[in-house]
């Protein structure tokens, strides 16, 4: 999927006062790549992700997913917009503590109103992330890294044009994070997703085609990372 | 332990986060409240009714009877006459009323006075001034509902027996009334030369005879009670004093109002749950907070301590809020149970309720506090690093066990206190916890049987709201336990009180007779059977009233009987003293069955066919339950006195007698034959299902036979009817704390897991739910939530009204689904509503700006 943004801004208001969190974006993100967001805590590195997946209307300037501008939608479209061609993995993972991982995984499709093999395609998620014997088990029940592995495998229940990662390894030990990269990464490559990943770790951001950084709510630099370097090399 | 540190603590914490624990306090305010009004409305009543004890009776005492008083009564009204003492004669009869003009006719009471009757307070009528025996010669005065049923106004002509007089005015006040007793029927006033020629008060008619007598001393009151006692026992006529009049009142009130703080205090122990679950849902959230304090040294106990007294102070502002809300509250009651209260009720702020009412709350919010309180204690320091480190249990804790033992004890007192009877205390805080431990049962059975069996075909909305009421640290059990109660108690009075008028209504119902006539005299038989329609006419049921007295059982005299204290199977008082009203037949009526003996013709008593051999003495039946309590069977001879002549009789056989169907029926029944000339009335009993033409029959009868008193069940049934739902609105209005302590409980637990939710609803849209789906999730949560504890709390009323209305009222119980369904959805409906207006933000909320917030 394309994704435009052009001239985006967001204005919160704290204490009664405007709080600029981001200026000026303009940002194009070619199909099926892979671009990592990077700057330090407070950069609005999660609002920019948020507004590019059309969480939040930005104060001014727009963005278009496929053509599509966001800033022409309802909420509600928007969210059908997200329930088609979007999915998200979170930091906390965010899984619905009273549905089991089977469950979990189901509800994107069941929020499409989904009801034809569902459960087949869910099982086949969770054994792909490897969590084939854990189909009944309560978030509860997980270790982090078997929920963020839950959370990959919603993530691509439906199929998306788009994934969204916000921090996908911050809550994770490194051997476990680095599991969970290699999953996304696979799960992306064979479902040809465009990724848009906000991390802290710079490592982790250097394996994607570009990668961008934030400070004070601005693009403060672009470069390629070593999936744009690996296009160069490979014939 | 750091008392100061605790203190300061307590105020510097309670700056945030306890306004969510406040809203619990909320239910505190409501039991509070309720229990405070009904304290000080049960004051005010008593305190009503002791002050205006002369003004209730009219007169210091009262001498009365349902007979003429004999001459040695007469005498002894004469000399305290001439001692100076004023009396005054005041007689009751029933009787139709008939208005010439409207067609219309009542059975009503008419009331004759004589002499300055009431001595105290003033009759108030309209036009003013027409109280005295002045106006009352040249006509009557009446209840102001008389003008409505008989649809009459003052100058219009009423018949009353055998006289017309016309209508004066109405007595709009009489000071002596006590509300209920219009209930029965409203009056008519008339002169004692009216009653007389009236001719109401003939031989068997229902009269009350009353002599009034102003006694300002009191010495003189109690004096004429020892100095007369003697003949007035002899000759059943009783004496009261004002002030016993106003003390039964009182004791009476004060039963009602005790059972009714009951039902409050019910209200203000489900607010001590809420407090309980607040507290324990605010600790969970300030442990990382209690475990930096315990890192950097501060006690377990001091913290406690703090914690407590954060408890205790709101408890403190909960029920100050419930002291003014009772205060309020305390002007509503006396408008709920209008009719039924004996007295003009005059409220004043009670500082005895107020404060027991304070002091209630606070000790039932710190008890309730406590528990969940106490695992402050059990922070572990370490949790301010690892916030996973969970501590290992304390297996046996002495002080968690004391803080239960306490909390059921302060229970225990406080139902003991608030109830009529101790034991009836003791007995219903034992429900109490009989009745939330099964609330309990069904609801976590209700739950578990929902998570196993719920369809996973549902729509996602659906499965996920129900999955919902599952999630951690929810708080389900809790608002179940809250609004399952309150459905609990509405749905059994409810229950109750349909099926004692559903008994009503089959007594009155179909096929069963709905007219009584009383005071026919033989002669009149022939002519009103003639005057009811043709179909009719086969089924009326006559019987003959001979009243009796019982002189002997055996030959012994029953004073001698009573008297003998060393005697096992002396007959109970009622049973020897009472005027019988015997009749003489030969076939068993439809209510009756034979058990003991043989009827007349031979037949068998079902339990015991034993014959007996009467000689030449007439043979008499006996209703079982009468023969008990004078300790006779079959063979014993009783004596009756019937109007002056001695009759002896043989007890030949026993009758089991269902009481409550309106069929005629009787103690003793005698063969046909030995009573047939003895002094009698005849009463008749029909059934005319048509109200036009029963109208028609009680104006042909009143023009006719104007001494013939007709009763029409259909308004005995209103009259009931109009006492129970002012009891049951009062109990339900009370009930309705229950719900809304219930209510505020939910509130409280919406208000603790709103972070939870909202991260889920924001959650939800960022997978691409649209607002309808969350929506959907969210009522059928709520819906669910209502659903189970109202099914829990109905399922208990059902089971308790089984069990109470056939043991307490002996009434046939039948479930009844339309006002079960009604509470059903209303309780279901204020939970969706309350739940979805708690949600209206998450709905609002961009999904980002609740990620955001979360992840800060």
């Amino acid at each position: 999927m394309m994704i435009v943004a052009q001239g985006l801004e967001k204005v919160y208001t704290s204490g009664g006062r405007p709080l600029p969190v981001l200026q000026d974006i303009d940002l194009e993100v070619a199909p099926e790549s892979f671009v990592a967001v990077v700057g330090p805590s407070g950069s609005g590195k999660t609002t920019l992700l948020g507004l590019l997946a059309g969480l939040d209307e930005p104060s001014a300037g727009r963005v278009l997913l496929d053509g599509q501008d966001l800033s022409t939608l309802t909420e509600d479209q928007r969210a059908g917009f997200r329930a088609r061609r979007v999915g998200f993995v979170f930091q906390t993972f965010h899984l619905l503590p009273t549905l089991t991982a089977l469950e979990n995984v189901l509800v994107p499709l069941e929020l499409r109103g989904q009801v034809r093999g569902v459960r087949q395609r869910g099982t086949e998620l969770l054994e792909r992330v490897g969590l084939g014997d854990r189909l009944g088990h309560y978030p509860a029940q997980l270790s982090g890294g078997e929920q963020q592995r839950v959370a990959l495998a919603r993530a691509f229940a439906n199929e998306p044009a788009v994934l969204f990662a916000d921090e996908p390894t911050g809550n994770l030990d490194q051997e476990t994070g680095s599991t969970i990269v290699q999953i996304l990464e696979e799960l992306n490559r064979e479902a040809r997703t465009t990724l848009v990943l906000v991390t802290h770790d710079l490592a982790l951001a250097e394996r994607g085609h570009r990668v961008i950084r934030l400070g004070q709510g601005r693009i403060v630099s672009e470069r390629p990372g070593r999936m744009a370097d690996a296009a160069k090399t490979t014939p | 332990m750091n008392g100061r540190f605790a203190v300061r603590l307590a105020y510097r914490e309670s700056r945030h986060g306890l306004r969510r624990v406040g809203v619990y306090m909320a239910s505190i305010t409501l039991g509070v409240g309720a229990l405070v009004s009904i304290h000080s409305f049960r004051d005010d009543v008593a305190r009503s009714i002791q002050d205006q004890a002369e003004v209730l009776m009219g007169a210091n005492a009262r001498l009365s009877a349902g007979r003429p008083f004999p001459d040695s009564v007469r005498s002894v009204v004469d000399s305290l006459r001439e001692a100076g003492v004023a009396t005054s004669d005041v007689t009751t009869a029933l009787s139709m009323v008939l208005a010439p003009r409207s067609g219309d006719v009542r059975l009503l009471q008419v009331q004759a006075t004589s002499g300055g009757y009431p001595f105290f307070g003033e009759v108030k009528t309209d036009p003013e001034g027409l109280w005295g025996r002045r106006s009352l010669e040249r006509g009557v005065l009446a209840d102001p509902a008389v003008l409505t049923q008989l649809d009459v106004r003052p100058g219009d002509t009423l018949a009353i027996g055998r006289v017309r007089l016309e209508l004066l005015g109405t007595v709009e006040d009489l000071p002596t009334d006590l509300g209920f007793q219009t209930a029965i029927g409203p009056r008519v006033y008339v002169s004692q030369t009216a009653m007389e020629a009236a001719g109401l008060l003939g031989f068997g008619s229902l009269a009350r005879y009353e002599v009034f007598l102003r006694l300002p001393e009191r010495d003189d009151r109690t004096a004429i009670g020892d100095r007369y006692r003697t003949v007035l026992e002899a000759t059943q006529v009783r004496y009261t004093l004002a002030e016993e009049q106003a003390r039964q009142l009182s004791n009476g009130v004060r039963f009602l109002g005790r059972f009714l703080a009951l039902v409050g205090l019910a209200a203000l122990l489900l607010g001590g749950i809420g407090v309980a679950s607040a507290i324990h849902v605010y600790i969970r959230d300030r442990r990382p907070g209690v475990a930096v304090l315990r890192c950097i040294g501060a006690g377990q106990w001091s913290i406690f301590l703090a914690y407590l007294i954060q408890a205790s102070a709101l408890g403190f502002l909960g029920s100050l809020g419930g002291v003014v809300l009772g205060s309020g509250l305390q002007r509503v009651l006396p408008l709920l149970l209008g009719g039924t209260l004996p007295v003009e009720v005059t409220t004043r702020f009670s500082v005895t309720s107020a404060a027991a009412g304070l002091g209630i709350g606070i000790w039932v919010a710190a008890m309730f506090a406590l528990i969940p309180l106490l695992q402050v204690r059990d922070i572990p320091p370490l949790q301010a690093l690892r916030r996973d480190f969970e501590p290992g249990r304390r297996r046996a804790d002495p002080v968690r066990g004391a803080a239960y033992a306490a909390l059921v004890a302060s229970i225990v007192v406080l139902c003991v206190l608030e109830a009529p009877e101790p034991l009836m205390g003791v007995g219903f805080a034992l429900g109490l916890g009989v009745c939330l431990a099964l609330l309990g049962a069904v609801a976590w059975t209700l739950s578990r049987l929902t998570r196993r069996f719920f369809p996973s075909r549902a729509s996602y909305p659906v499965r996920q709201g129900v999955s919902n009421l599952f999630r951690p640290q929810n708080q389900t059990v809790s608002v179940t336990l809250a609004l399952g109660f309150g459905a609990f108690i509405v749905g059994t009075v409810l229950e109750v009180e349909r099926n004692v008028m559903d008994d009503l209504s089959l007594s009155f119902g179909q096929d069963r007779p709905n007219v009584l006539l009383f005071d026919v005299q033989p002669d009149q038989v022939e002519g009103i059977s003639d005057l009811l329609p043709d179909d009719v006419r086969s089924s009326v049921t006559v019987a003959p009233i001979v009243p009796s007295r019982l002189e002997s059982i055996n030959g012994r005299p029953v004073e001698e009987l009573r008297a003998d204290s060393t005697a096992e199977d002396r007959p109970e008082r009622w049973a020897v003293r009472r005027e019988y009203r015997n009749t003489y037949r030969s076939d068993l009526g439809p209510a009756e069955r034979l058990v003991a003996g043989r009827w007349w013709d031979g037949t068998p008593g079902a339990d015991d066919p034993t014959e007996v051999d009467a000689g030449d003495l007439p043979r008499v039946s006996l209703e079982v339950e009468v023969a008990r309590d004078l300790g006779v069977g079959l063979g014993d001879t009783l004596a009756w006195n019937m109007g002056g002549t001695s009759i002896p009789s043989v007890i030949t056989s026993l009758r089991a007698v269902e009481w409550d169907r309106l069929e005629p029926n009787f103690f003793a029944i005698f063969e046909p034959g030995p009573l047939d000339f003895a002094p009698q009335t005849i009463i008749m009993v029909a059934r005319i299902g048509d109200p036009e033409r029963r109208a028609g029959f009680q104006r042909s009868l009143v023009a006719a036979f104007p001494n013939v008193s007709a009763l029409d069940f259909s308004r005995v049934q209103e009259a009931v009817d109009t006492i129970l739902s002012r009891v049951r609105q009062a109990i339900a209005f009370l009930g309705a704390f229950s719900v809304l302590a219930g209510v505020v409980v939910l509130v409280g637990a919406l208000a603790t897991s709103r972070l939870q939710r909202m991260r889920e609803g924001a959650l939800l849209k960022t997978l691409g739910a649209r607002k309808a789906q969350v929506l959907g999730v969210l009522f059928a949560e709520y819906l669910a939530l209502g659903t189970m504890a109202t099914s829990s709390g109905l399922l208990l009323a059902w089971a308790a009204s089984a069990l109470m209305v056939p043991r307490l009222f002996e009434v046939p119980y039948a479930p009844h689904l339309a006002p079960m369904g009604g509470i059903w959805l209303a309780v279901a409906g204020v939970t969706v509503t309350v739940g979805l207006a708690s949600s209206r933000r998450l709905l609002r909320r961009p999904p980002l700006e609740v990620l955001r917030d979360i992840a800060d």
